[in-house]
């Protein structure tokens, strides 16, 4: 475990954070980055999710862009999408970014306007509020642990993808990774370890953030009853 | 395999986004991509799968393993796949595909962990307390009651875990082991070569969208009872 060593060497280097291209300075790129990403999917991914809850359709059509998008590699939208019109930069990375960011999104807010009660909807309608008044003041405000529960999914897996903006010089943590392995492990090793370690710790702590943001937004008696669903979890990246 | 520096000059106008010309030069390196690519998917899923059934009927068996388990497997999932990488390769080595191989089982393991441990959690009880009542112990119910009812759960669990599984193949591109990953990366730093890059990431589609029906194919096979009760 030398190399361990070496990278939390390489971790207390003050050097290595300030420098550029150190750490501040691909962390401050990495949520940056991240932040467009989510805000994107969260533009595309709500008010779709949430017409086609309300209208109660389409529900296949979620399953597929869901199961679409787990087949779809990341490196292949990150490569292809600078070659189109959106050109070169951080937008293509952003975009990418936000396609993985749409699913989680759109198939919780769907569910979410599923699963209120259909009474609820009723005796709302029956008080004579109109479809738009039924979802804004009924059916948003029961939705949101779901749609808490969508953006924490959403924004761990886009954390956690950054990364291989790296791989198209995006910039963001993996930088600092993909720099160690082009110096060779037997130099780079620490700076990789060293990365691969401040990554996750990232990852984790954005993860324990947002759970903690999920319980705040949804009411008492609501907790209990919300977990995580399985199909909602795709390996970062 | 080799790759071309740039788009051959008779390739037609510009940098075309499919070319068969370039499928047709190239065919040999696409090829062995394709069953490097294969190879590794196969590999990862069947390690994994190996590891984990013993580990779902272990926590099935331990109740109070359950929620670690999940938890753990939960937490592991939010580790980024190529920091993963990062922490393995040096420890590993990067001339082999082992450490590519370590992660993807891992991420792998995680699925099918989950979800053959909830087909098996949803054997009805009932079902339990007459295996039992007919004289079957511990492992003759598991092995001719409970794991043929957890039997759709685990092939759900095996076909998300395999269509994940060929999209992170393309990761290990980063040290050169990633299949038709390299071939992606290969076409964006040889002067953004499209037919390159498309061909590249068609074939990881078709490849994921392939094993997925023939899961979904063997799935059916395995348990006819699920698509009589459907029709």
């Amino acid at each position: 475990m030398t190399t361990l060593s070496e990278a939390i060497k390489w971790l207390n280097d003050p050097l290595n954070w300030t420098n550029p291209g150190g750490i501040l300075e691909r962390l401050s790129e990495h949520l940056q980055i991240s932040f467009w990403a989510v805000l994107l999917g969260c533009l595309v991914g709500w008010p779709i999710g949430i017409w086609l809850g309300h209208r109660g359709r389409g529900g296949a059509a979620v399953i597929t862009i869901a199961n679409l998008t787990l087949a779809l590699p990341t490196l292949a939208l990150l490569t292809i999408l600078p070659l189109t019109p959106i050109g070169f930069g951080q937008p293509p990375v952003v975009v990418a970014l936000a396609v993985f960011a749409v699913p989680p999104l759109l198939s919780n807010a769907y569910t979410g306007l599923r699963s209120i009660d259909p009474e609820i909807k009723d005796a709302a309608k029956g008080m004579g509020l109109s479809g738009g008044q039924v979802l804004r003041r009924v059916e948003l405000p029961l939705a949101v642990p779901y749609l808490a529960a969508g953006l924490r999914t959403a924004a761990v897996q886009v954390v956690a993808t950054t990364t291989l903006a790296t791989f198209v010089n995006g910039g963001g943590l993996g930088e600092i990774i993909s720099a160690g392995f082009g110096l060779g492990i037997s130099v780079g090793g620490n700076q990789i370890v060293a990365g691969g370690i401040f990554v996750v710790l990232l990852a984790l702590a954005v993860e324990g953030l947002l759970a903690l943001v999920q319980r705040l937004v949804t009411p008492r008696p609501l907790r209990a009853a919300r977990r995580r669903r399985p199909t909602a979890a795709a390996p970062a990246g | 395999m080799s790759f071309p520096l740039a788009a051959p000059a008779d390739d037609g106008p510009g940098n075309p986004w499919f070319s068969w010309q370039y499928v047709r030069d190239n065919a040999e390196t696409l090829r062995d991509a394709l069953e490097f690519h294969a190879g590794l998917t196969a590999r990862a899923v069947i390690l994994a799968l190996v590891v984990a059934l013993p580990l779902a009927v272990l926590a099935y068996w331990i109740k109070p393993l359950t929620g670690p388990i999940l938890a753990l497997s939960g937490v592991l999932y939010t580790i980024p796949s190529l920091a993963l990488l990062a922490l393995l390769a040096p420890a590993v080595g990067t001339t082999t595909d082992t450490s590519v191989l370590i992660a993807l089982v891992l991420y792998a393991l995680l699925v099918l962990v989950r979800n053959a441990l909830t087909g098996l959690t949803q054997v009805p009880d009932e079902v339990r307390d007459a295996a039992t009542g007919m004289g079957y112990g511990r492992f003759g119910r598991l092995l001719r009651v409970e794991l043929p009812l957890a039997l759709p759960g685990i092939m759900t669990g095996l076909r998300l875990a395999t269509v994940s599984t060929v999209a992170l193949v393309t990761v290990g591109s980063l040290i050169g082991q990633g299949g038709l990953g390299d071939l992606i990366l290969g076409g964006f730093r040889n002067n953004f070569y499209k037919a390159e890059i498309v061909t590249g990431s068609v074939l990881c589609l078709a490849l994921a969208l392939v094993l997925d029906l023939l899961l979904a194919g063997i799935g059916r096979l395995l348990t006819p009872w699920a698509a009589r009760r459907a029709a």
